[in-house]
């Protein structure tokens, strides 16, 4: 098992105020959820679910008030120094806003390289061999690497973020609305590569998103969350279209359609055609 | 006399951008016309200039760095030649501009009040008190629950659907012949999404506005557009009606952008009613 959630619960302290004192607002109420290796989760759900924050729990970003994540059998919170850095090999993450997520004054090799430097042992050259491949890989040029990252789009950045992330191998990726603020043909092509490195590499991925096309397009199991709370999961994707559950179903019939004949639109015309 | 005019008519728009090299072009040739309450959706991938053109009409771009030539009628008025001043009391009065990212178009220290009836009474010869009741009335069209305490909250205090809620409720306060939404979904989860593109529907259908809608997603434009034009490369490649585009395209970008979307819903129908 890759990686085990129970029983999260979590909150946030509310802003104390002069007259009251701080309260807490519930964001994760008994999480539980499990992921195989090479296995792809999506995780659906509108903003202000608990999407993002059941990902930083994962990531080991934000200690949960109760509950336990086991990643590859081990608790993250409770390990420390040289098995903590360890484990921290195995989990990277891409989120969605790509130029937040990089240092400007850096060059997108010393970006990819970052993590390189900090695990292994390359000599510059090698290095920067490793940078170049990397590159390739998620469909850039090797020369891109002198580039800093204002002189790439939002589509290419968020490509330098995932050489990044599968720098090292790992075993999983948090990927945080990785393809929400991009466009359509970058969005394909995005989902592609991560399709294609899946592969490659036998990767597995936490996706969070609230966009179930992109969801059931790179994932094998989804499960939808709403105020805190997983509501319904599936092993197999397809059996999100037979959900009766009322938050699924809303994601469902949010759903933009491909084609004009199926809008919702009032149409004045309508009755003719 | 009036209904003999398009709201919008755009015809041989360019954009040039002054640079090392001397005068770039952003734009090329932009011709198009939007009739009252219809939906003209403008479409392509990032960078292809769809921002820039609505920019243009509007007349935001700084003067002292771009060029832009060309004609842009408002119900048959000739807007190219006029004052900054007298293009400053279309804009909001009869041009209205959604953007994209609602939590960076209003500003932070004010409670979203203050904007509210700051555009109300520059445009009108309204009182505080009437601009109020006016502002509080058209937030109460656009579904806001309890308007009158929302008027007091700053925007940090919203979430992002409401905010932008409130940015078509201020647009919309000062009955606009003509809306520029530009992306106007793309910061919003698909259940706030398909709410606010409900809410443009409706206004186009009682007040007869005409909407230019920018999106680089076909989704959002299915469901609402009646024409579509396709951009690439700072110029119109392809306009026709929604139907006949998405069943047949012609230009070859069309038919790349229809076929980058993430197809996976085989028997389509069932999901969408």
């Amino acid at each position: 098992m890759l990686l085990q959630v129970k029983e999260v619960t979590h909150a946030y302290r509310e802003n104390r105020t002069f007259w009251s004192s701080s309260r807490q607002a519930p964001v994760l109420s008994n999480v539980s959820l499990t992921l195989e290796e090479g296995q792809c989760l999506g995780l659906l759900g509108t903003s202000g679910a608990g999407k993002s924050t059941l990902g930083k729990v994962i990531l080991g970003m934000e200690k949960p008030q109760t509950g336990q994540v086991l990643f590859q059998e081990h608790d993250f919170y409770k390990v420390h120094g040289s098995a903590k850095r360890a484990l921290r090999r195995d989990l990277q993450a891409v989120f969605q806003d790509s130029y937040s997520a990089v240092n400007p004054r850096l060059t997108a090799e010393q970006i990819i390289g970052e993590p390189l430097e900090n695990y292994e042992r390359l000599s510059q050259r090698e290095q920067k061999a490793k940078v170049g491949e990397l590159l390739e890989t998620v469909g850039l040029k090797a020369e891109d690497m002198t580039k800093y990252p204002n002189q790439f789009s939002g589509g290419q950045l968020q490509r330098i973020a995932i050489a990044r992330a599968i720098a090292l191998r790992p075993k999983l990726i948090v990927l945080d609305e990785s393809v929400s603020s991009l466009d359509m043909v970058n969005q394909t092509y995005i989902l592609d590569l991560l399709n294609k490195l899946k592969k490659d590499f036998g990767l597995s991925y936490l996706f969070i998103t609230h966009d179930i096309k992109a969801a059931y397009t790179l994932c094998d199991k989804l499960a939808v969350m709403e105020r805190g709370e997983i509501v319904d999961s599936f092993q197999d994707k397809d059996h999100i279209f037979n959900s009766t559950h009322s938050a699924v179903k809303k994601l469902l019939s949010a759903m933009l359609p491909e084609h004009p004949r199926y809008r919702t639109r009032m149409r004045r015309d309508e009755s003719q055609s | 006399m009036e209904k003999a005019y398009k709201a919008l008519e755009v015809s041989g728009l360019h954009v040039h951008v002054k640079s090392k090299q001397g005068m770039t072009p952003l734009v090329r040739n932009i011709h198009f016309e939007i009739e009252r309450g219809s939906v003209l959706g403008l479409v392509g991938e990032s960078g292809c200039g769809k921002s820039v053109t609505c920019n243009a009409l509007l007349r935001l771009l700084d003067p002292r760095q771009t060029s832009v030539e060309g004609s842009v009628k408002l119900n048959g008025r000739e807007l190219s030649g006029l004052h900054e001043e007298e293009m400053r009391q279309i804009r909001g009065k009869e041009i209205a501009m959604i953007m994209q990212n609602p939590m960076s178009a209003f500003t932070p220290v004010y409670p979203i009040g203050d904007a509210f009836i700051e555009t109300i009474r520059t445009h009108t010869r309204l009182t505080k008190k009437q601009a109020l009741e006016l502002a509080v009335s058209s937030m109460e069209a656009v579904n806001l629950p309890d308007p009158a305490s929302l008027l007091n909250k700053y925007p940090f205090q919203l979430s992002g659907g409401m905010l932008q809620r409130v940015m078509i409720a201020i647009c919309m306060s000062l009955r606009p012949a003509v809306v520029i939404a530009d992306e106007p979904t793309t910061a919003l989860d698909v259940v706030n999404q398909l709410g606010v593109l409900k809410e443009l529907d409706r206004l186009r259908v009682e007040h007869g506005m005409a909407i230019l809608l920018i999106s680089h997603d076909l989704g959002v434009i299915s469901e609402l557009a009646d024409e579509v034009a396709v951009m690439q490369h700072g110029e119109i490649v392809e306009r026709a009606d929604v139907f006949q585009l998405f069943d047949h395209p012609k230009h070859p970008y069309t038919q790349k952008l229809l076929h980058a979307r993430p197809k996976l819903i085989r028997n389509e129908p069932k999901y969408n009613r």
